[in-house]
């Protein structure tokens, strides 16, 4: 039983476990460079998501003060009770980045297909040999 | 001082960066010299806050004034304040450097641009030297990896590959570093560099410390190229443009191996990462592997600067190295090293391009009897030689003396000897080189011809002394400077500086 509450109780690290892993493989095993760019991409948003799962809390509300229009002063939400909005914010950062470095890969991808006219690792680097063999 | 230096180091080349391009789409011509001014202003910068560091003490700066664990602070001691100077300086001198090659190397509607990323990657660096936040180092990282990826594409060859290799490996390594980071984050709540080294202690035995640490190793490794970790170097750094590969090779690796030493011992206590857990041991042992294995892919090489890759990889072992024995002596050494390199790969990698301006040569074997074509290059490329080796009294031999006392010190005699085999390598590699350049035979054709007037003219014209134009050779000679006097004054800056930057407990 514990073990079978460790794996639900933490399914969001499972999930992203996988969903890095299934980028990583792609970005280490696949021959196409387009698939390894797709495959960088999700990896890079399972960190994403793992990310913004550590401060999801069910039935959580958001960091701000309380009241101040009512009877009193305001009053601050307790800590236990709002989701941590500093991750969010970290992510934005980091979405920001992925895109760039997303399209630098693509840029550098449409400079490549020019060169050699594929994506395939193999044919490229086929070309090459023939480039050096011809030197 | 300023009061607002520290934000300015960073702000200057990163809003010189859009005035750049705004400034280059009205005048071409404009560029360099802007790119030129505004990278001296940061230089001397750099001095200013390191002037400040050694008369009061440490700087924290608040960024927008927010307190510490909240807001960014910018945290500058000795040691990060040491770093920056030589960003500043190197990416300065090679921005003097930059303008003949880029004009030959790259289309002209693409010079704007290659100035606008180059400020990007400066600005980038001293961000990540400057910052005390480790989720701004991540960011900065990027910024200096990104722009890191499109100067290199630029290059020649096969430089789009190496590009697109470079920017998948990099991807993985800053992952890594953020996953470290978010590992911290989710036991701390904590961000700030100083306020984690706080908080951490209790936590020591926690396993998702652990993994952070595992995570952020990983990651710098990949960043700085350290042995098994290295391929994407040689590739993007040898088919990169001249100044780039120069500028890359010498201050790059060196940001990263500073963010190690940040992480191993203010981040974490020295006790966290050299006594309970065995790093010090396994970084030792790659370190070796490093400089071993730099060595003799370096003696392999034909392509002069994939020779300099293969030795900066070993290079950035011995950094390591010095991080690794975690002792007074081996600190020290792998700080001076820092700088030393610095300024011999940029000097070599100058060397280089000055080189392959002048005549389109690449390979060693093609250099024969170019000291009589180039004697000063040819001279400052010997006294460079000379400093990797480590020959007193240039400055290599300096860094390599405290790094071998603090292998003795720590009683890894063999990790001592692998020091002194590897620049043995090195030695072996130029020795070669000086070989075919000052005694290569001539081919034997010539030879017999000779005796003709008009073959002589011949000859004499093929030899006439045609040195790379004043812009590239000032460079070098600042470089060349620098090495010796670098080595002539290097126990001032250990005592002035480096000693200062030894982390508590060594």
């Amino acid at each position: 039983m514990d073990t079978i509450q460790f794996i639900i109780g933490k399914f969001n690290y499972w999930i992203y476990i996988v969903l890095m892993m299934i980028g990583f493989y792609a970005m280490i095993a696949k021959k196409n460079l387009v698939k390894k760019v797709v495959g960088m991409n999700i990896f890079q948003t399972a960190i994403i998501l793992f990310f913004i799962s550590t401060s999801s809390k069910i039935g959580a509300t958001i960091p701000i003060i309380q009241n101040v229009h009512g009877d009193a002063a305001g009053q601050v939400i307790n800590v236990a009770q709002y989701a941590n909005p500093l991750p969010h914010v970290l992510m934005l950062t980091a979405i920001v980045v992925m895109v760039s470095t997303f399209g630098v890969a693509l840029a550098l991808l449409i400079m490549i297909y020019r060169e050699y006219k594929t994506f395939e690792e193999d044919e490229i680097y086929e070309t090459l040999e023939v480039l050096r063999l011809k030197k | 001082m300023i009061a607002q230096s520290p934000a300015l180091l960073v702000v200057i080349p990163l809003v010189g960066a859009v005035l750049c391009l705004l400034l280059g789409l009205i005048r071409r011509e404009i560029c360099y010299p802007f790119v030129v001014v505004v990278l001296g202003s940061c230089a001397i910068l750099s001095f200013d806050v390191m002037g400040t560091v050694l008369s009061d003490g440490a700087i924290r700066y608040r960024l927008g004034g927010w307190e510490p664990p909240w807001g960014i602070e910018y945290l500058i001691d000795h040691l990060n304040a040491f770093i920056a100077i030589i960003i500043a300086s190197i990416s300065f001198v090679v921005a003097i450097f930059s303008k003949k090659s880029v004009e030959q190397e790259l289309h002209e509607s693409k010079v704007i641009y290659f100035y606008t990323i180059y400020l990007l990657f400066v600005s980038g660096l001293l961000g990540i030297t400057l910052t005390g936040d480790l989720f701004n180092i991540f960011v900065f990282m990027e910024i200096a990896s990104l722009s890191g990826y499109a100067l290199i594409a630029i290059g020649r060859d096969r430089a789009v590959l190496a590009s697109f290799e470079y920017v998948i490996m990099g991807t993985i390594g800053a992952s890594f570093y953020l996953l470290g980071v978010g590992h911290l984050y989710i036991v701390t709540g904590s961000l700030n560099i100083m306020d984690l080294y706080m908080l951490l202690p209790e936590l020591y035995t926690s396993k998702v410390v652990l993994i952070a640490f595992a995570f952020f190793m990983v990651g710098i490794a990949i960043k700085i190229a350290l042995f098994p970790l290295h391929v994407w170097l040689p590739d993007a750094y040898t088919y990169a443009p001249s100044t780039v590969s120069a500028l890359v090779a010498a201050t790059m690796t060196k940001v990263g191996a500073y963010v190690m030493m940040r992480i191993m011992f203010t981040l974490f206590e020295p006790y966290f990462s050299i006594e309970f857990l065995p790093m010090a041991a396994i970084l030792g042992w790659v370190a070796a592997g490093a400089m071993i294995f730099g060595g003799i892919q370096a003696i392999a090489q034909t392509d002069f600067k994939r020779v300099l890759c293969y030795i900066l990889i070993a290079e950035v072992g011995y950094i390591v190295l010095g991080i690794s024995v975690a002792n007074r002596a081996g600190f020290t050494g792998a700080v001076l090293h820092i700088l030393n390199d610095a300024v011999m790969m940029a000097c070599l990698f100058l060397i280089a391009g000055a080189i392959y301006y002048k005549t389109g040569m690449r390979h060693i074997y093609e250099f024969a009897h170019l000291h009589r074509r180039m004697p000063v290059t040819v001279t400052c490329l010997v006294i460079a030689a000379l400093s990797v080796v480590g020959v007193p009294p240039t400055c290599g031999f300096f860094s390599k003396w405290y790094l071998v006392l603090g292998a003795i010190d720590a009683q890894q005699w063999f990790f001592a000897f692998l020091l002194l085999a590897s620049s043995l390598m090195v030695a072996i590699v130029f020795f070669k080189m000086m070989q075919t350049i000052f005694f290569a035979p001539s081919p034997a054709g010539e030879e017999s011809h000779d005796h003709g007037s008009a073959s002589h003219s011949h000859e004499e014209h093929k030899h006439a002394r045609d040195e790379a134009p004043a812009s590239m050779m000032v460079p070098i000679f600042i470089m060349v400077a620098g090495i010796l006097l670098l080595g002539i004054f290097s126990g001032e800056i250990v005592s002035t500086v480096i000693q200062f930057a030894v982390p508590k407990g060594f």
